[in-house]
This record gives C-alpha cells, structure tokens and sequence, in this order.
C-alpha cells in the first residue's frame, strides 16, 4: 500500500493529514510547551523598526540648516529633511490641482510668499464652476470615444454636483490626478529598469510581491512617522499601494513583444533611445496603458484608507459616517465613489483603446478642437457663475459651487429604507447572524486556537514539500515560523480562520457561478462586467450594506469579504474555461459527452490551473477585507493594525504585523503558484 | 576603410569561418576544439550549436538563398551576417569592412543606410499605420516627415499597397503586412537586402504570388540578397546560388542546376530525390559541347527551363543546337537526354 506512494499525491496528503491531526489531538494544551505555542523569540523586531525610524528622523546624519524665521543655523537629521521636503513638494502640487478645482489662495502664496496675499487680499485662484467640469468631462469622453461615453462622464459629474459632494469629491479627485501621474512614471521606470536588468527584475520581483500582499493600513503608521499627517501622507500611501501593478504590467508587456519586432527595429538603425520610445514602449502600448487603469482604481481604492491619515475627501467624509453609523450617509457618498470609479475607469480604458491618427491632415484648430471648446465653455461658465453671484447674492452660489450637503440628497430615503429592512428583515437576518456566528463560526475560530503550533508548521511544511520539493517546503517553513515566533500568533491563528471560511464559501461561489455563467455566450459576456464593474469598487463601498444588513459582527465582515473575494474566484473560472481550445470541446462532442461529463473531464482539469490563480486572487482579496473589517470590529490582526494608528510606536507594529499578512500571502501564493505552474507544463498550456 | 570600395570583383558579404556556439563557455570550449565542432560533445558540454564554420562570399546583385530545415542554423547565420547576434567566432566582411570590429555608432550607420531585413513573422510595429511603418527607418535615420512619407508612398506603390497607406497592420492579411515588410526593408534603400523565410507564414497561393513578386522586385532593383528558407521548392526559384545546412553546417554551396545534378552529400540528396527535374534544370546544364558538325533547323535558348521547351526538342528527330542570347551557338542537344530527364532515373 505504500509503495507506490512516490507517486501518488492523494496519498501522501492523505497520510500528511493523518499525522496533522495525530498531532492536533495528542499535544497537550499547556502554554509553556514549545510543542503548542514557539516562544515570541522575534518580539523585539516591532521595537527595532521604531528605533530605527526614531534614529532616522530624530539622530543620524545630522547636518545644518539654515532657519530663515529665527535666522540661525540649526541641526536636523538629513533623513528627516529629505523626508520633509517630499511631503511639502507633494503637499504643493495636490493643493494647486485641488484649487484649480475649488478656488483658493495657498498656490499662490506658497509661490510667492505670505507678503503678497496679504497686501492683496483680493489675489485668489478662482475655481473652475462645475458646469465647465461637467462640460469638460463630457468632451473628454466624446473626443476619447463617442456621445455615448461622454454623456456617461458629464452624467457622473453632474451627479456629484448636484448632490453635495462636489467639494470632497474634488479633493478626491485632486490625490487621484497627483498620484496617478506619479505612479505611471514611477511604475513605467522600474518597469522598463526591470526589463533591462534581470538582476532588477529579480530584486523587484519580491518587494513588489510584499508592497501588493501588504495591507494598506500596516504602513500608515510608519507614513505618519516619516511624512507627517495630511493629504501629501495620504498620496504617499497611495503611491506605495498603487505602484506595483504599473511596474509588473509594464515588465509584462515589454517582454510580450515578439523578438522580431525588436530586431526590426535594430535593423532599421535604432539607437537605444530610439528602440525604447518608438519600438518597445509604444508597442508595449496596450499593456501599459492598462497598467494606468489599474493605477487609476488603486488609488481611488486608496483614497478610503488614506482618509486615516489625514488625506481630505469622499474618504474622509464615509469613514466619518460609517463611525457615525450614518448608514444612509455613507451609501450616498459610496454612491459617488462609485460613480467616480466608473467615470474614470471608462475614460482611461477609452484612452488605452484609442488609436492615434497621426497623419490626418487637420490644422492646428482643429485637433485641438476638443481644448478649445473647452475654454470657450468653461469662459461662457465663468460668465454664467459671475452673473449668477448677483442672483444667489444672499446665499450660496449654485453655479459657481455647490457647497457640500447643501444639494438635494437621498440620505433620509436610504435610513428609512434602511429601518424598513431591519424591521421587517430583522428576525431572518438574526436568526442567520446568531446561527452562523455560534454554529459555524465559533466553533471553526476554537478549532484553529486550538491547533498546536507545531502540527500547523508540520502541515504546511508538508503541503509545500508534496506540492514543491524542499525548496518550497522550506519557503512556506520559515514565512509561517516567522510569524509563530512573535507575540501575535493566536491573533494570526484568527485571521487564518476568518480567511480560510471566506475563501472556501468564495471559492465554491466562484468556481460554481463560473462554470455555470461559461456555459454560454450571453451569460458569459454578462457575468465578466459583473466582474468588471464589482472590481471598480474601493474595497470600503462593500462594507456599508453588510453593516446595513448585519450590524457590526464578524458576520458582517465575513459576508464582504466573500462577496468581494468572489469576484476573482469567478473570473479566472471563466476566463480558464474560456481558454479551453474550442478542437477539445468539438472532439468531446464527437465522443458523446454529456455537459457535467464534459465539464469534469475536459474542462475542468484544463482549467484547474488557471483557476486555482483565481483562488491564489480570492486568498489575497479575503484578507484584505478581513484586514479592513477590523474597521467595525474584529479581534484578528487587523484589529491591532488597526489601534497601531493612534498607538505612539504603533509604526513598528503595524509593519511588522502587515508583513505577517503578507507572508501568510506568499505563503499561499507559494503552493498554489508552484502546483499551478507544474500542472501548466504537464498539460503543455502556457 | 582601407580598401577600396569600388573594387567590383570584391564580394559584398564575405564570411569567413563564422561559428556561433550558444551557452556560457562556449567561447572556452571554441578555442580549445581548434575550429573543429563536434556538436554532440558541445551539447554534453551544455552548448548548442548553431552555426559551425560557415564561409563563403556573396557577390554584388547576387542572391544567395540558405536553405536548411528548423534547427539547421540558417536564420543563426543570416543573424550572424546582419550581427543581430555576434558570432562567436569567425570574420564577417561587409563590403570589406570587418563587420565585428565596428562599434555600435558604425554599426547603426551601416544598418540605417546599407541593409534591410524582412522578417517571417512580418514584425511590423501594431501602432503604426502602413505608411507610418514603411517611412519608420526613415524617420530613425532622421529624414524629415515630408520626405520620409513621399519615399513612403513610392515604396507603398513599389509594392502595391497604394489605397491602405493608413491601414493598420492588423487590418491587413498576411501577403499584405509581408508586402509592408517589404517595403519598409526596402525604404532606405538598401544595398544589402535579408529576408528570413519572408513567405514561410504565408498560404501556398499567396506565397506563389509573393515570389513571383519578388523575383519581378529583384529584376528591377538587383540587390545583393541573403535569402533564408526552409522550402528547397522556393530555394530552387529564386537562388543563384543555394547554400544548404543541416546542424549548422553548410553541406553544399552551389548553383541550383548543380546542387540537383550533382547532390553533394547524402543528406542534400533527399532534398533533390522529389525534384522534378524538368522544373528546373536550364538547357546549358545538360547540354552537350558544340558540335559544329550538327546543324539542325531548330534553335532553343541556353537558359530556357527544359520543361518549357522539352516538346519543341522531342518533336525534333536529331540533335538540336543551342544559343545563348547573342544567338551564337554554344552547344548540342540529343532529344535523347531530354527523355531521359523527363522519364528516366538518372542522367
């Protein structure tokens, strides 16, 4: 029976298992025994981070300044001035696109000093009225693509305006116009730094894995350390989080251009410059350009948590009501995240889409017909607001801005329909929360804290030596004991579980849905912008209606992070099921499957690599949103991320615990990556 | 540039001894082996190798077609000659010119003024329009956009693509992006044309017609060419001479005629077995040495193919002269060998 036991997977996890729960059941509970919990050797490495952070800022490198208000020289550290002078140049430029929007006086005066605003106290950068914005983004999006997806954008916009939130929503949109540029070029950089450096691409490769598993809220911390509190902390977050997808989608395309094309260009006489801005890059086109959407979502995702740290905006304004538990509120202003999700999503896909006509011969007025009207309009906009000033004398100007909450606003409908489901709902939806919480979840999360810390590293040691051979085995191995040395293991023990429930409900969700929407045409096509539209949601918007439905409990967060984790889970089981060559699918036919035979024994198994991607996705999702269901209350890891942030060195913590979700990340990513590729290669996909 | 370039009887491409080994020692192993590569040892050695001691010399206006199949080393070679990869040994002389030695500055001159390439996956660049990526050497050369777009549009002529200037690469079939392939190699007007299995992606009517095409662009350009194929078919066409590799190793370097007639290897036999050989032997090839004694009422062209006069030659009783353009006779033919070309084994 053991013989053939080389060979056969099955068996050997089957007997991984058997010594697991030999493990799990004859280990006794007793605190002091290294057998059920590692002592927290690491436990110093949270306070190593904050000396060195406090070194940095406050002690090496001293050099001296010149003070120009005490006129004298002082010492400050090198780092912290460098630091600081980040945040001021970030600062600067947010500002100047936030006043192009909403009028102000800061630009100017940090251009030329205190002296002239306040010798002149008419000097003020009037703000572009709302109608020119709404008018801009309608030619925006006719001149990207059509009346169509114009009509969208001013739609979206005047949405906005007329709702209040034109103020915060231009604050958002401010970080989002700042960031987005900056990570472009930052991601474009490295991208193209890695494409000609394998030894850069190799050191990137991690960091990025790292920057992309990390939870957003664990460098919060260490950001208000370095940068200070405001919108420019708020942009560096954001950067941070939103950089990596621009960088890997730009290494990918350039290396998806076909030798051929490279070499054509080496044989028309390119120099290097040459080759990369007029061969590599625009050829890489379409690649890159979707890293710029995705840039764009990250950082709207991003603005949400940014609002932590002080950045203003729509962020700001939800993280206020869902505190408040203003649910209404809160679904008004997600509405419009939303919605600016979608607009800006639409118009960057619109732009990636779009092909330049380089040799129309058109004149100078007229292609930049689009810029013109736009100055003409918001000229005639401008005349309209000042006009109207004399009408709207005694109050607020409607045309010019409309100031925040002071539109028509739906919140009372949303609260008593809100009061409407809880009294009519309430029963149900309890009975379900109580059943899940004492029947399925607390017993699972006793289950876990049971689990003696050597039998959870035999384990996984295990699977990564069954699925990768030593060198997984030992990668999984020292990710997990790194995280078993510190003080915060049963607390990771409680996000395992939450994670493990979310990802098996969204993995069977997913993969079920997938397969049933692939069957055909017209369900797929549907099921994917369902994906599409679900993804251009920031990761906040889907805790506002579980909160609505289940107060705040560990259901709540658990119904979220499903649901948000589904979306991945059903995509790459379409999207593998797609991929399975249309010849397999005639060739079964002419065999005479019947449709679950021909879904289990051609598709799936062709599809199952690509699937498990997925789930590898669903893993990195659920903790996410385990991560910021701490948010209303959870006792996992996040919730210490969470107190990290008005903790005095909570930076160190809050690293060192986003670093332990990353790794339970690459841990998982590991095995299923490992078993993924190799099925790939056995079954000669690529 | 120490010798002189007008010199005519100078070759264009002359290499000499070109070998190009694949792998991390094998400019070691090269040196130790003295020039004599055995390729099984190498690959033990964790090498492969791909082109193994390759010399010859193509003249001006000649073409020069290398034929293997895949894994032969013929687009290695023809990457060696245009030093899109650097050989790993071995002297490459372009117009007398070592090629190796130059450094990058030269080498982007040599390439932006000298050479064109086209390639067997067309590798036009997705961006650009039609015209965009025929005026592109151009354009990196540094001529002006007028300029560039006029030479553009005679190229797009040339080819005859005139009417989807500003098509897209992906709106046009596979004989037309080859044609824009073309076109583009052909912008700068180079002396030195490389064509890697130019019509290998394309479907056998197409390819038919794109060689036709050819041969009537080559008729009026007479570029010096290195043409790369796998099909022996498309090799006996266009060649002036074949060079063929098995293992990268030029088995035999000669004229069509003389590669069928007179196969040097075992391995260039198989090629020539299913040759029909009507299809492309000239008259001169099989002809017998002028026999002023013969006089015959009939007089075909030295260079005509024999399957093209073969029932002009049987209907003939005797033997039957042969001319040569200028109309003197230069040999004779006994209808007897036609017979045996068409119908026999071997001559």
């Amino acid at each position: 029976m053991f013989l053939d036991i080389n060979k056969s997977r099955p068996k050997q996890f089957g007997i991984l298992f058997l010594i697991f729960f030999i493990l799990y059941f004859f280990i006794p509970h007793n605190e002091s025994s290294w057998l059920w919990r590692l002592p927290p050797l690491l436990k110093d490495i949270p306070l190593m981070i904050n000396n060195l952070l406090d070194n940095l800022m406050f002690n090496w490198f001293k050099i001296q300044v010149w003070d120009p208000d005490w006129e004298m020289y002082e010492e400050k550290t090198l780092f912290r001035q460098i630091t600081r002078g980040i945040a001021s140049g970030v600062l600067f430029f947010i500002i100047f696109i936030r006043e192009i929007f909403l009028g102000g006086v800061q630009t100017i005066s940090s251009i030329t000093g205190d002296g002239l605003i306040k010798a002149f106290n008419w000097i003020y950068l009037p703000a572009l009225p709302w109608t020119a914005v709404v008018i801009g983004a309608f030619i925006i999006g006719y001149k990207l693509q059509g009346i169509y997806l114009g009509i969208v954008a001013s739609l979206g916009f005047l949405y906005v305006s007329i709702f209040g939130q034109w103020e915060p929503t231009m604050e958002t949109l401010s970080l989002v116009l700042f960031t987005a540029p900056v990570c472009f070029i930052l991601g474009l950089g490295l991208g193209i730094w890695g494409f000609f450096s394998r030894r850069v691409e190799a050191t990137l490769q991690p960091i990025l894995n790292v920057m992309q598993t990390m939870p957003h809220f664990s460098y919060l911390v260490p950001i208000i350390v370095l940068f200070g509190v405001g919108d420019h902390a708020g942009a560096i977050a954001t950067i941070i989080f939103a950089t990596p997808p621009m960088v890997r989608l730009t290494i990918l395309g350039l290396k998806k251009i076909p030798p051929d094309v490279v070499e054509s260009g080496l044989m028309s006489g390119c120099n290097k410059f040459q080759l990369l801005f007029r061969v590599l890059i625009p050829t890489a086109r379409r690649d890159i350009l979707i890293g710029v959407n995705q840039v764009i979502m990250q950082c709207l995702a991003m603005t949400t948590i940014a609002a932590f740290i002080g950045a203003k905006g729509l962020g700001f304004n939800l993280k206020v009501a869902l505190n408040s538990l203003k649910i209404g509120k809160a679904a008004e202003i997600g509405i419009c995240v939303v919605i600016i999700a979608v607009v800006l999503d639409k118009l960057s896909l619109a732009w990636a889409n779009k092909q330049k006509n380089y040799f129309s011969n058109l004149s100078f007025i007229q292609k930049n017909k689009p810029l013109f009207s736009f100055i003409i309009f918001t000229f005639i906009c401008g005349i309209i607001a000042y006009f109207s000033s004399f009408y709207f004398a005694k109050g607020f100007n409607y045309l010019y801005i409309i100031p925040f909450d002071k539109g028509l606003t739906i919140s009372p409908y949303l609260d008593s329909f809100v009061d409407w489901i809880w009294e009519t709902f309430f029963y149900y939806l309890n009975t379900f929360n109580v059943f899940l919480l004492t029947s399925v979840l607390g017993p699972m999360k006793q289950a876990y804290l049971n689990m003696p810390v050597v039998s959870t590293l035999f384990l996984v040691t295990g699977a990564g030596y069954i699925i990768g051979g030593l060198r997984s085995a030992l990668v999984v191995f020292s990710l997990i004991v790194f995280i078993a040395l510190s003080e915060y293991w049963d607390r990771a023990l409680i996000t395992l579980y939450m994670a493990t429930f979310a990802v098996g409900v969204s993995a069977i969700m997913g993969i079920t849905v997938g397969s049933l929407c692939a069957q055909n045409d017209f369900t797929t096509r549907s099921i994917l912008s369902i994906c599409d539209f679900f993804q251009t949601f920031p990761s906040f918007i889907y805790l506002i209606p579980v909160i609505l439905l289940f107060g705040i409990t560990d259901t709540s967060v658990m119904i979220a992070a499903i649901v948000y984790a589904s979306v991945p889970a059903t995509r790459y089981t379409v999207e593998g099921l797609l991929s399975v060559p249309p010849s397999l699918h005639d060739a079964g036919s002419m065999s005479g499957v019947s449709k679950i035979q021909r879904w289990t024994n051609i598709e799936l198994p062709l599809a199952f690599p690509h699937m498990m991607l997925g789930i590898n996705q669903t893993v990195i999702f659920a903790l996410f949103m385990i991560v910021l269901g701490a948010l209303i209350g959870t006792e996992d890891l996040g919730q210490i991320i969470m107190g990290c942030l008005s903790r005095p060195n909570g930076a160190g913590i809050g690293l060192t615990l986003g670093i332990f979700i990353s790794f339970i990340c690459l841990a998982v990513d590991n095995l299923i990556r490992t078993w993924a590729d190799e099925r790939k290669k056995m079954l000669g996909i690529n | 540039m120490n010798i002189s370039q007008n010199n005519n009887s100078q070759p264009v491409i002359k290499c000499d001894s070109v070998y190009k080994i694949f792998g991390s020692n094998a400019k070691k192993l090269l040196d130790q082996s003295e020039g004599i590569v055995d390729s099984q040892k190498f690959q033990e050695a964790g090498c492969i190798v791909g082109v193994n001691d390759a010399s010859f010399e193509v003249n001006k206006g000649e073409m020069l077609v290398v034929m293997g199949l895949s894994g032969s080393g013929k687009s290695t070679l023809l990457r060696c000659v245009s030093r899109l990869t650097e050989a790993t040994s071995g002297k490459i002389f372009i117009d007398g010119e070592d090629l190796l030695a130059m450094n990058s500055k030269r080498l982007i001159e040599l390439r932006r003024n000298k050479m064109g390439m086209v390639f067997q996956s067309f590798a036009l660049l997705p961006h650009k329009t039609v015209l965009e990526n025929i005026a592109f050497p151009l354009q990196i050369k540094g001529s002006s956009t007028h300029e560039s777009i006029k030479k553009a549009l005679e190229m797009v002529e040339l080819v005859g693509l005139k009417g989807r200037e500003n098509y897209f690469p992906r709106e046009l079939s596979g004989g037309q992006q080859q044609r824009v392939g073309i076109a583009r190699s052909l912008a700068v007007e180079p002396d030195i044309w490389f064509l890697d299995e130019p019509f290998s992606a394309l479907d056998p009517l197409i390819r038919k017609e794109m060689q036709d095409e050819f041969l009537r662009l080559q008729d009026v350009l007479n570029k010096t060419i290195m043409f790369v194929t796998h099909d022996f078919d498309e090799a006996l066409r266009l060649a002036d001479r074949i060079a063929i590799m098995k293992d990268g190793i030029i088995e035999q370097l000669d004229t069509p005629d003389n590669i069928v007639l007179n196969p040097a290897t075992e391995y260039v036999r198989k090629f020539t077995e299913d040759v029909p050989r009507e299809k492309v032997l000239r008259i001169d090839s099989i002809m017998d040495p002028y026999d002023p004694n013969i006089s015959s009422s009939i007089n075909i062209a030295n260079n005509a193919i024999i399957e093209t006069v073969a029932e002009k030659i049987l209907h003939s009783k005797e033997s039957i002269t042969v001319i040569d353009n200028k109309n003197n006779p230069i040999g004779s033919l006994n209808p007897s060998k036609v017979i045996k070309i068409l119908f026999g084994d071997k001559i």
